[in-house]
């Protein structure tokens, strides 16, 4: 009978509309500003730098190393090292990055940098309501800008971030306890505090996990709630 | 499927006056090709689409190669008598390859499901010219129009050679090796950009926010 | 196609102009039309409604991929694979990275090549839903069936997003493996939307199959006969649908597929309504591959631990790579001179290639077939123009 596969079809579309009201699996758009849909932890939009403590200039891990600016696919990271040294987190002298941008209208979200940093410094942010009022500047993201501290990135990767501050704390003791062996042999030699510990899970080695000053370590304790 | 060495002695005996020459891959993948003249180019390849134990009647991928003028140091160990004592030398020989372009075909049979196996052909840099396949498998057509596009090469005996990806009025070849982009690019945000810095030879410096602005 | 067709058109000024051309009238259909699927551009020459010149023009979205991928690394060129067809960047990822294994000789662990097929049959289920949604819309579907099939692969891509971070540009796949591994609660996920979705398909058939007017639009319209398939190298499932009896995935036995039992469907006819009926079979066949690899799956690495992430540099030579994307054979050509960069890195892009035999489909068919001929090729332009 001619029309029998349009009736069916039309069955189904009412079968949609009225489910559109009762089933969940039908209806799955939200009422966006308003709802919004929980965003998942792997979820990756623009790069961020992590910070420990409360200050981003004091804290920033980033050592201004240009492994991320070499890496990355479409060139959108400029860094210029900075000529003095400042104590990182731990309190050994490291470079800082005098300038650190970021084009995010070049940047493509690809991770690679994250990937491809040893220091733990450079992560991935969720925000991704972006949108300025100004058409050219705002896109270049400045280091001021680009640093968010570790409650932040806390909040937003918790597993990846526990993880990350469970690494940073496994490679500090380890160069702690290093350290304390060189003390009790008293032959020790100032070349063995300069050698690599490898951190779990990263290829390279972190000169951050290098205990030379200070014993705390404030970015790889748990954050303190604000 | 048959050996390439199987293979070039069948063509040469079906083909005669073909010069084939086996080009050896050291990758890991271990795809050698057969370097195919250009004269019996169609010859060879009709050969290879309708010899009923080959059956290549498949090409899946046609594409271009740009080799620059290349100098390839080659180090041979000999024993020299130096001052009456006998002595290993290396003796470094150097040997220069003219640039060349290159049509590389990725042939598989479907009648057979076997290959691949990939033919290549060469022509110099200048005024590059290689008969066309497509007469022997339309599947060339447009991968063929892409290479004369990118690399410049002439398909002699191509139904419709014309630009495909680049405009009619572009006068370079952009995949070629040598090839350089034109400066005039379009203003980036980014002030740390070298490519910026031509740019701005290009183009007037943007008014600032505050100048916009209406007073 | 005929020499002769081509040179005249070619005469005609490459100008957007509708002119009378003796009884001919040359039309341009594109680049901004909904139906073109992107910025495409066909100049047809009409003899009232009937298609009797059709030339494609290619371009608009050139930018030159293949050279960005030899200025950039080995690596670095993988995000930018995602952007060729960026609706199945898993399938991208897969057949880029399985080209550099090639070349490198590299292992890759046994999780990582089931969550690879589990992915990939994924990136087919939501790539052929969505195209029947698309086509249905070119036909004059207006909207409703393309809404209930992006309903169904924004929970695919919900997946891929919570796997890789992003929805479309994957960017998931490492030589030697997956870049993370997927948790249990993943899988689980991953197969609920599996075990729901022959529900959505037989709706889905219900829809449309049996429909009068789908049918009149489809069925004889824009044959391709097997010979002329396998000459011009069309691939996937409009070869299939010719009756042409060629999977990759038997094939060249890449991956795990060998352990799985699935079967290749084929058309009689090699008409639209084949080819649409060709992806709605082969998402069958996906969902149960993607059951077979659920019940196969073993914990254990995804990452092969000897692979560099970064200053990657193959051994000199060359390799070519190629597996079944869903819109064909999706082939990866690269050469190496031993640096960091890919000497040459070429793109075998299947929806540029299956648009060779356009005008020989085309000829003959009405106008409004066109629409619906060009979409049952399924093509993405960042694909087609690279």
């Amino acid at each position: 009978m001619i029309g029998a596969g349009i009736a069916k079809g039309m069955a189904v579309t009412l079968r949609n509309f009225v489910g559109s009201y009762l089933e969940e699996d039908r209806l799955t758009t939200v009422q966006y500003p308003e709802e919004r849909n929980p965003l998942p932890e792997n979820y990756r939009n623009f790069p961020i730098l992590i910070f420990d403590g409360n200050d981003p200039h004091a804290g920033l891990r980033c050592v201004a190393c240009k492994i991320c600016e070499k890496e990355c696919p479409p060139q959108c990271i400029y860094i210029t090292k900075s000529e003095d040294k400042k104590p990182d987190y731990m309190g050994k002298p490291q470079f800082y990055p005098a300038v650190f941008d970021i084009d995010i209208s070049v940047c493509m979200s690809c991770q690679i940098c994250v990937e491809v940093c040893p220091f733990e410094a450079i992560k991935m942010d969720k925000e991704f309501e972006l949108s300025k009022r100004e058409r050219f500047n705002a896109l270049l993201e400045r280091k001021e800008q680009l640093a968010k501290s570790n409650e932040y990135y806390h909040h937003i990767h918790p597993v990846e971030a526990a993880q990350v501050d469970k690494n940073l704390a496994e490679a500090a003791a380890a160069a702690e306890a290093k350290k304390k062996a060189a003390a009790a042999a008293t032959t020790a030699k100032a070349s063995s505090v300069g050698d690599a510990v490898s951190v779990p899970g990263k290829p390279a080695a972190s000169p951050t996990a290098q205990s030379l000053g200070s014993t705390s370590s404030p970015g790889v304790s748990p954050p303190a709630a604000n | 499927m048959e050996t390439l060495e199987q293979i070039k002695k069948r063509i040469e005996a079906a083909v005669p006056g073909a010069k084939i020459d086996i080009v050896n891959n050291g990758s890991p993948s271990a795809q050698h090709s057969l370097k195919i003249d250009n004269e019996h180019a169609r010859d060879v390849a009709r050969f290879l689409r309708d010899d009923p134990a080959l059956r290549f009647d498949f090409c899946s991928n046609v594409t271009g190669v740009d080799w620059l003028d290349r100098v390839i140091k080659k180090t041979v160990k000999t024993k020299q008598v130096v001052d009456g004592v006998e002595k290993d030398v290396d003796l470094t020989s150097e040997e220069k390859i003219p640039g060349y372009l290159e049509a590389v075909y990725h042939l598989f049979s479907i009648a057979h499901k076997h290959g691949p196996v990939i033919i290549r052909m060469q022509t110099g840099r200048a005024n590059a010219q290689l008969s066309s396949l497509t007469p022997i498998w339309r599947s060339a057509e447009l991968q063929e129009r892409e290479i004369f596009d990118l690399y410049g090469i002439k398909f002699e005996g191509h139904p419709d050679l014309r630009r495909i990806l680049m405009w009619d009025e572009f006068e370079d070849f952009p995949m070629r090796k040598d090839y350089r982009p034109p400066d005039d690019f379009e203003w980036e945000p980014t002030p740390h950009d070298d490519v910026l810095e031509r740019a701005k030879q290009h183009y007037p410096a943007r008014p600032t926010e505050t100048e916009l602005k209406p007073s | 196609m005929s020499a002769t067709s081509s040179q005249e058109l070619e005469q005609a000024p490459p100008r957007m102009s509708s002119r009378l051309e003796g009884e001919l009238m040359e039309v341009s259909l594109g680049p901004q039309h909904p139906s073109t699927h992107g910025v495409f551009r066909m100049n047809v020459a009409l003899e009232g409604e009937i298609v009797r010149k059709l030339k494609p023009v290619f371009g608009y979205l050139h930018r030159n991929h293949e050279q960005i991928g030899e200025s950039a690394g080995y690596l670095q060129a993988m995000p930018y694979t995602d952007r060729l067809d960026y609706f199945c960047s898993m399938t991208n990822n897969w057949a880029y990275a399985l080209s550099v294994e090639k070349l490198a000789g590299i292992e890759v662990p046994e999780r990582a090549e089931y969550l690879r097929i589990i992915l990939a049959e994924l990136t087919r289920l939501q790539n052929h839903t969505s195209l029947l949604g698309f086509l249905l819309s070119d036909m004059g579907a207006w909207g409703t069936p393309l809404m209930y099939a992006f309903r169904e692969r924004e929970k695919i891509l919900d997946l891929f997003e919570s796997l890789s971070g992003a929805r479309m540009m994957c960017d998931y796949m490492r030589f030697g493996g997956c870049r993370v591994d997927a948790n249990d609660d993943w899988i689980a996920g991953a197969k609920k939307i599996v075990d729901l979705f022959p529900k959505f398909l037989d709706e889905f058939e219900d829809l449309i199959l049996q429909n009068e007017i789908v049918i009149a639009r489809t069925q004889h319209v824009g044959k391709l006969s097997p010979e002329l398939a396998i000459s011009a190298g069309i691939t996937g499932p409009m070869l299939r649908a010719s009756g042409v009896n060629y999977d990759i995935r038997k094939i060249d036995k890449y991956g795990f597929y060998p352990r799985f039992k699935f079967r290749v469907p084929l058309g009689d006819h090699g008409d639209t309504y084949d080819r649409l009926m060709m992806r709605a079979l082969e998402m069958r066949e996906s969902l149960s591959i993607l059951q077979q690899a659920f019940a196969q799956i073993q914990p254990g690495p995804v990452m092969n631990p000897k692979v560099k992430i970064r200053a990657f540099k193959p051994p000199v030579g060359e390799a070519y790579g190629r597996i079944e994307a869903p819109k064909g054979e999706l082939g990866f050509y690269l050469i190496s001179d031993g640096s960091a960069n890919p000497y040459r890195y070429r793109v075998r892009p299947p929806s540029f290639i299956n648009l060779t035999i356009l005008e020989d489909m085309c000829l003959g068919h009405t106008v409004a077939d066109v629409m619906v001929i060009l979409g049952s090729i399924d093509i993405v332009m960042g694909e087609v123009d690279r």
